[in-house]
């Protein structure tokens, strides 16, 4: 029976191991109300990962996670301490964002989330919204972006008479790696908890790579495999929590640290094998949140002071020797209101006021501090059949410079409708929706003040997106027991793309706003579950997205009309997922079509597709009051030798095995 | 189920399929251009495309002038085996004595071919080097990093000789900080140095080695962040600045012997900003590029210099209107026999760029699609 109720309840707790369930039942009821409430179709897309799914997939980061989803690109320079960012819908990483537990990430200086930090160790949640997210009480900033990554850690859910959890992970394998991890999750009172998760990562990111090349006659011109270098890491991730319930509302602390020094591999050109760049980052944050619902109001309230710091070194002997700092502090409150005019109809307000600032120990480089402050306003309409919501956000930026003269405030208002419908019936898990959004990014600090490249005059990067679709997402008895289908077409605009433009003498740039890009898209998503035999339950993702991204800049470009650089026509990934008892077996498949690395669609620039499938296989077992897992990982079945960006070389087959315990 | 699946995994199926093919060593490729000569000594024309920082895209481009065809990234098919290609960030080439030497800057060395086949001979590793020049048997090579570190948070640059029959390094000098274009008159040889890690303090001298013993003998104080030095026929000296990118502008110097004196110096200052330039006779052919920061764009001049008068005798060699179509040139030379003008587009770096060809009246003559960063050009004589 609890078998049934999870996989009928919603895709989240599909993958619910099934020792899991036999030795706590009451943590997975739990989950099942806490799904409960996704049954409710989202207004615009959205996709997740969560829970035991997630830590199925092969992935050693959220970055890694993130490639199993639509419309999703990540730049990859490979191995554990490589840079990961993302690209939805081929905006640009500028204009995604990234929230954690209920607080953006940002990065004042390049406006860029390295996903590759985050470890999926303590990650329960990973859901990805184009557009925004469709609820109206939210942050000011969370109504800002073109697309959102929001990532959910766990929060500790205790079952009567316990009074704690406790968890630990060792992970290692190829890249000479290490990376053990401890979670505590502690009962303080009826109403107060708390967690603490600790994290070491430990790699010297050596693997083989190879490049072969034939000539067009077929033979052999060169083949070679070399060790990739300099591409360690060792980093720690201190994450501590406290959660407590009032009456009629919730509150949230947390606080996180993360330090790591990793070298940086570069660029793999003719006589060059290794290259002297390293860097130290420490990121520090502390963020709060606190709920509060009486009547037909729910006030929502956040806070979060970041520090972040950047030590970038350059120590290659045939190099001049660079060493930077880079300081960043960040402040940010915001506070989000929603009332209730009838059952269903409701109107929000939202302000955030965020203060960031940026101190590099580098020549003319000014020092900037920015102060933005952002309104928002939304209305939501949510009858059985039909919902709608609309937001206006008001966006106003003023930099400041030392020394110097500040450039011109920014401001600017950005719309968003959207709306779904179940216009069947007979069959109401069918709904359409539709979304117009627009949405602008600001000029980064590196894009306004960097010393001799950046313009101070630079105006906000904007986007306008139209998206229809549909989606199915239906249960049945027998064999097939869950089906879920998503296709979305989406057109989006990019104007006043912050480009890096040439100026005047020899090899030096500035950032203008010049670039138009125009973006034509399909999603499809797919979920289903089958249930052929007894006990053996087969779960199937599949992902495909079809992109036309073309410069539209100026007719008098070579590039004109050719595809941006690094988005695939085509992409897609499939996701098998077999249990049976206490094993389960996971395939998953990945695909990205050819691409050209620069803008320019000819021969030279052309980069081959490349695909990878990775397998992994787990045993779940329970001595005592503990719960074992054994997880082993191959990840590059084939061994395929492929670059995601030109001459930075992926690793070749690889692995990794994890051992788990958990009371 | 089954429907499912042909609807939904099979187009999935069909698109992974279109699968990977062996990676090719890139061709090369041909456009006639049809600009046939014959009876002037000079063979061809080779094009060096500096690439992209960290795209390993410096490739070589050459025209024959017998054939009229133009061979666009000529070296990979010639040296197929060459494991990455040319390398990465092309900085000078030059041809002595039958070889050609590519200056590949981020791939630390000096590529040396055979000049009439385009077949790699060997190579030179000098870390972080700049141009080439040629002086009595032996090439000369300056490199942003010394041999020795005396101060391992600036590190002056140097010069290396290295002799062209056994591509051996033979000897080597520190000069000042980034050292850049070289000329040797009357066997001392003049350095620009830059400095242009080190801004705001600049070098701003021209180092005197004395090549007998390959010391640096002297520093000559001209201007901030040098670049260029080219040599005419009066034995005179023409040094670009390159100014400070702000407030200082680019600025061209004359440095000559004055009467009654033995050492270089500063003879005049010509009043325009010079980003390159090419001598041919008694006239210096040189284009600027410099950013307006009120506009928002590059002013880009070009002119003829008399270089016995130091006056400018015209503000544009473009006649037809043809430098609108120009974005940023990049590269500069003149035919040393018909008198033909050279000028290559960059155009935004990272796409590819274009060759002009003008006659001596100013008319485009012909153009052609280049690499990425057309930049260096040298002229093939024939045998």
């Amino acid at each position: 029976m609890t078998y049934r109720l999870l996989l009928i309840v919603g895709l989240m707790a599909i993958c619910a191991g099934t020792t899991m369930a036999e030795s706590n039942d009451t943590l997975h009821l739990h989950e099942v109300s806490v799904t409960a409430t996704r049954r409710l179709p989202e207004v615009i897309p959205v996709q997740s990962l969560s829970g035991e799914q997630l830590q199925r997939l092969n992935s050693n980061s959220v970055a890694d996670a993130l490639r199993y989803f639509a419309g999703v690109q990540v730049k990859d320079y490979g191995g554990v301490g490589g840079i990961k960012t993302i690209n939805i819908r081929s905006m640009g990483t500028n204009h995604t964002g990234v929230v954690y537990d209920g607080v953006e990430l940002g990065n004042a200086q390049n406006g860029q989330i390295d996903l590759g930090q985050f470890s999926l160790d303590n990650i329960e949640e990973i859901s990805l919204y184009n557009g925004q997210k469709s609820r109206i009480l939210q942050p000011a900033k969370d109504f800002g972006n073109a697309g959102t990554i929001y990532l959910r850690t766990r929060v500790p859910q205790f079952a009567p008479g316990e009074t704690y959890h406790a968890k630990v992970t060792m992970r290692t394998g190829s890249f000479d790696l290490i990376n053990p991890s401890a979670l505590v999750e502690l009962k303080l009172g009826e109403r107060v908890n708390a967690s603490l998760s600790a994290e070491w990562v430990n790699s010297s990111g050596k693997y083989k790579f190879r490049y072969r090349r034939v000539n067009p006659a077929g033979e052999l011109a060169y083949d070679t495999t070399a060790v990739r270098q300099n591409g360690d890491i060792n980093a720690t991730r201190l994450e501590m929590g406290v959660n407590g319930t009032i009456d009629g509302g919730e509150w949230h602390i947390k606080a996180y640290n993360y330090n790591s020094e990793r070298g940086v591999p570069g660029a793999i050109v003719n006589n060059v094998w290794r290259r002297g760049e390293r860097i130290w980052d420490t990121n520090s944050f502390i963020q709060g949140s606190f709920t509060y619902g009486v009547g037909r109001f729910t006030t929502l309230n956040n806070f979060k002071y970041a520090f972040y710091r950047t030590h970038y070194v350059n120590n290659d002997d045939k190099q001049v020797k660079i060493d930077n700092l880079y300081r960043q502090r960040e402040l940010y409150v915001s506070t989000a209101n929603q009332y209730a005019l009838t059952s269903w109809w409701s109107v929000a307000a939202a302000n955030d006021f965020q203060w960031n600032d940026l101190r590099a120990d580098m020549y003319d480089f000014a020092r900037p501090t920015r102060l933005t402050d952002m309104l928002s306003i939304a209305t939501s309409v949510d009858t059985r059949r039909f919902k709608m919501q609309a937001s206006l956000l008001g966006t106003f930026v003023h930099d400041r410079l030392e020394g110097k003269e500040s450039p011109a405030d920014k401001h600017a208002l950005t719309p968003a409708v959207m709306a779904s419908v179940a216009p069947l019936c007979r069959l109401k898990e069918l709904t359409v929706r539709a979304f117009y959004k627009q949405s602008f990014r600001m000029p980064t600090f590196n894009d306004l003040y960097y010393a001799d490249m950046g313009n101070s005059r630079l105006e906000p990067e904007r986007v306008t997106q139209y998206n229809v679709g549909l989606l199915l997402d239906k249960r049945f008895a027998g064999l097939l027991s869950h089906l879920r289908v998503s296709v979305d077409a989406y057109y989006n605009k990019v104007t006043n793309k912050i480009v890096a433009y040439p100026k005047g003498q020899q090899f030096r740039w500035t950032m203008l706003n010049l670039g138009k890009v125009d973006i034509r898209g399909i999603d499809v998503s797919t979920q289903s579950t089958f249930e052929p035999i007894g006990s053996v339950f087969v779960t199937v993702r599949g992902q495909y997205t079809y992109q036309r991204a073309i410069d539209v800049t100026n007719p008098a470009d070579n590039y004109y009309r050719d595809q941006i650089p690094y988005i695939p026509h085509h992409s897609g990934s499939a996701v098998v997922n077999v249990q049976w008892h206490q094993w389960t077996i996971n395939y998953s498949y990945i695909y990205v079509g050819s691409r050209y690395n620069q803008q320019e669609n000819i021969r030279y620039n052309y980069t081959q597709p490349w695909y990878t499938s990775d397998v992994s296989l787990s045993r779940d077992l329970r001595v005592g009051r503990v719960d074992m897992r054994v997880l082993l990982e191959v990840n590059n079945l084939l061994s395929q030798d492929y670059d995601v960006i030109l001459n930075y070389p992926m690793p070749k087959r690889n692995f990794r095995l994890t051992l788990r315990a958990e009371i | 189920m089954k429907r499912i699946f042909l609807k939904i995994f099979l187009p999935l199926l069909m698109v992974a399929t279109s699968c990977r093919d062996d990676e090719l060593v890139v061709p090369t490729e041909f456009d006639i251009v049809g600009d046939e000569q014959f009876g002037t000594g000079v063979r061809g024309l080779y094009l060096l495309n500096e690439g992209n920082m960290g795209s390993n895209k410096c490739t070589l481009d050459y025209y024959d002038y017998h054939t009229g065809l133009y061979a666009r990234n000529f070296y990979s098919e010639r040296n197929p085996q060459v494991i990455k290609e040319l390398g990465d960030v092309g900085n000078d080439i030059g041809i002595y004595g039958g070889k050609m030497y590519v200056v590949v800057n981020c791939s630390h060395k000096v590529e040396v071919l055979d000049a009439y086949s385009g077949v790699r001979i060997g190579q030179v590793d000098i870390p972080n080097c700049r141009y080439v020049r040629f002086h009595r048997g032996k090439a000369y090579v300056s490199a942003y990093v010394g041999p020795v570190l005396i101060d391992p948070e600036a590190p002056r640059g140097a010069v290396f000789e290295v002799d062209t029959a056994t591509l051996e390094i033979t000897r080597k000098v520190t000069v000042g900080y980034q050292p850049e274009e070289m000329e040797v008159i009357d066997d001392y040889m003049y350095v620009a140095n830059s400095g242009g890690y080190r801004a705001p303090d600049y070098d701003r001298t021209v180092s005197v080695i004395q090549m007998v013993d390959f010391k640096q003998v002297r520093q000559i104080d001209v201007d901030i962040n040098l670049h260029r030095v080219k040599r005419d026929a009066y034995k005179q000296l023409w040094v670009s600045s390159r100014g400070d990118y702000g407030e200082r502008p680019s600025r061209l110097y004359v440095l000559g012997k004055r009467a009654g004196y033995n050492e270089m110096q500063v003879i005049d200052t010509i009043d325009v900003a010079c980003s390159n330039m090419a001598i041919k006779g008694d006239s210096l052919f040189f284009y600027a590029t410099e950013w307006n920061n009120y506009t928002q764009r590059n002013t880009v001049s070009y002119g003829i210099i008399d270089v016995r008068t130091h006056e400018v005798i015209s503000t544009n060699f473009i006649s037809d209107g043809t430098e609108q179509q120009i974005t940023i040139p990049y590269g500069i030379a003149v035919h040393p026999v018909t008198g033909d003008i050279f000028v290559t587009d960059a155009k935004n770096y990272v796409s590819s760029g274009t060759l002009y060809c003008f006659d001596r009246q100013g008319r485009c003559k012909w153009s052609v699609r280049t690499g990425d960063i057309p930049a260096h050009m040298t002229f093939l004589m024939e045998r």
